[in-house]
Order: structure tokens, then sequence, then C-alpha cells
């Protein structure tokens, strides 16, 4: 997603979009319907939610077009908008505020992470199924939002340290020392899953 | 220089980044060259993070994108271009 793809001039497409081409905002938004849902249900939990949210970031989008001066990508930009909107739903719908919660786990010890002495590895066709997609999905929603968030724009989206700490508003030392955290956390739950889940049988053993 | 298992977690995120110091690395290479149990936390996190990129983790439901541009349609349709207005939000 933070990749522009190719053969899209968005700040042209923008430009046209604010001087009354409207409908190109389909086309500018198409390749992002995705990266904002993934946002959108990692911090909703349900789908019906989570399209909503991201119903509403693309309809924020547009109407505040014009506040983008490109100073961002539009992506990281469109992603700031979603994030914010997941929040505001989340903090309405929660009796305890989100920062209160957020700030309860920023800081502090050390994460110990899973401790293995070998690790085979799972095939990425065990995405195949479902149970799978299911743990990482639930591993995701267990960390908490500030570690939720630079998790999803580093290791899901794949922006750069840099484009999450945009995004995010925060340094980039932050975004390094959250995503570790977030790491860790990650691979403490599920190291222990995948491992249990992971067929030994599957492929025929040469011996 | 010889550092410990403890020590060498707080890196591995790094390590796998690859914006480690040229130093730092090499302390952690050194380490993980004789330590399984470092050794296979570092590859079970990078697996970890191999499978989290994959686009098949989340899926979309049946019609969010037509919902989605049918919402935008409306939209649209009804307030003109962006930016026009007199109130931002």
């Amino acid at each position: 997603m933070n990749v522009e793809p190719p053969d899209r001039d968005e700040a042209q497409m923008i430009a046209a979009i604010l001087a009354g081409d409207t409908r190109q905002y389909h086309e500018l938004v198409r390749p992002y319907e995705r990266s904002v849902y993934k946002m959108a249900l990692s911090f909703m939990k349900n789908e019906p939610d989570a399209e909503d949210v991201a119903q509403e970031a693309f309809l924020k989008a547009f109407r505040k077009l014009a506040d983008f001066r490109g100073q961002a990508k539009f992506s990281t930009w469109l992603i700031s908008i979603t994030l914010n909107e997941a929040r505001s739903r989340l903090r309405r719908r929660n009796t305890v505020p989100m920062e209160s919660l957020d700030q309860a786990t920023d800081e502090g010890g050390h994460i110990s992470p899973a401790l293995l002495r070998d690790w085979r590895e799972v095939p990425s066709e065990a995405l195949e199924r479902k149970e799978i997609r299911a743990i990482l999905i639930e591993a995701i929603g267990h960390l908490s939002p500030l570690y939720r968030e630079v998790l999803l724009l580093r290791d899901v989206e794949e922006f750069s340290t840099e484009e999450t700490a945009a995004a995010l508003t925060i340094s980039p030392g932050t975004v390094k020392v959250r995503l570790h955290r977030a790491r860790m956390m990650m691979q403490k739950e599920l190291a222990p899953k995948l491992k249990n889940a992971n067929p030994r049988r599957r492929w025929f053993q040469w011996s | 220089m010889v550092i410990e298992c403890k020590h060498v977690w707080n890196y591995l995120s790094g390590y796998l980044d690859d914006s480690l110091s040229p130093e730092t690395k090499e302390l952690v290479q050194r380490h993980l060259e004789h330590c399984e149990i470092c050794s296979a936390i570092l590859d079970s996190t990078r697996n970890i993070v191999v499978l989290t990129a994959d686009d098949r983790v989340f899926e979309l439901p049946i019609g969010y994108s037509e919902r989605l541009h049918a919402r935008l349609a409306q939209e649209i349709e009804s307030h003109g271009a962006p930016g026009r207005k007199d109130s931002g939000d």
C-alpha cells in the first residue's frame, strides 16, 4: 500500500477531483480498499463495524480532500484518517478511555519471547487454512492499540519506518521500539500455537 | 565481547530489519551462531513477520467494494466537489 501503483499520478488525480471531476475519486481510492479494511478490522474486530469504519474513512477523505496538500503520500494520509475514525469509534464504545489503556502498556518491562529449541518454518500455504488466518488476526487483535497500529503499518502494510512515523505522528525511534515489542508479543503468543498447527507429515519424506 | 540471550532479544527486530549498527549486528550474529534458542526465536519471529504480511490473512467481505463505491457515488452526487462547502467537516 505504501507504493503508489504505477502509471498513476495521484497528485494530478486529486487536482482533477478538486477541480470538479469528482468521479475520479473512485479510481483514486481503489488500490487502497483492502488496506483500509484491514486496518479497520484490526481495530473493530468484527466485519460489520470494520466495513462501516472503512466506508466512513473514505467518505471523510473525500470531504477533506482539499486539506490534503501533498505533504505526505495520499496513502499515508488516508491511513491516518482510518486510524482516527477507528479510534474515535472505540472511544465512544468503551467506558474506559483508550488513552489510559494505551499508557498502561506503553512503556514497561522486558518482553520475554516464547523459548523454543528449534523452529520448523510454517509455510505460507498454511494460510489457506482458516484456523491459521484466524490465530494471526486474533494475535494482532490482542496487541494494545499503540503496538497494533505500528505492527499493522510496518508488517502488514509494509510501510517504511519513516512513513509509519508520519502516519502516526510519532518519531521513527518510537516506531522501532514499539515494533520490536509488538513483534516479540506476536512471537510469544503465536510461536507455540503455530508450532502445534504445523503439520509435520504433510510432505513426502525422503530418507 | 559476549552478550547474553536476554540482550540479544532486544535486537532481534532491528536485526530482521537490518537496522543495527555494524558492531551490534556482528555481536548478535556471533551469538546466534552458537545459541540454538535465540536462533529459534529469530526464525520464528521472522516467519511470523512473513506470514503477517501475506495478503491472504485478511479476507474482504463479499460485496465490500461494491457497497463502498455505491456509498461514495451517493456522497459525490449529493455534495459535488470537496472543499467547496462552508464547513470543513
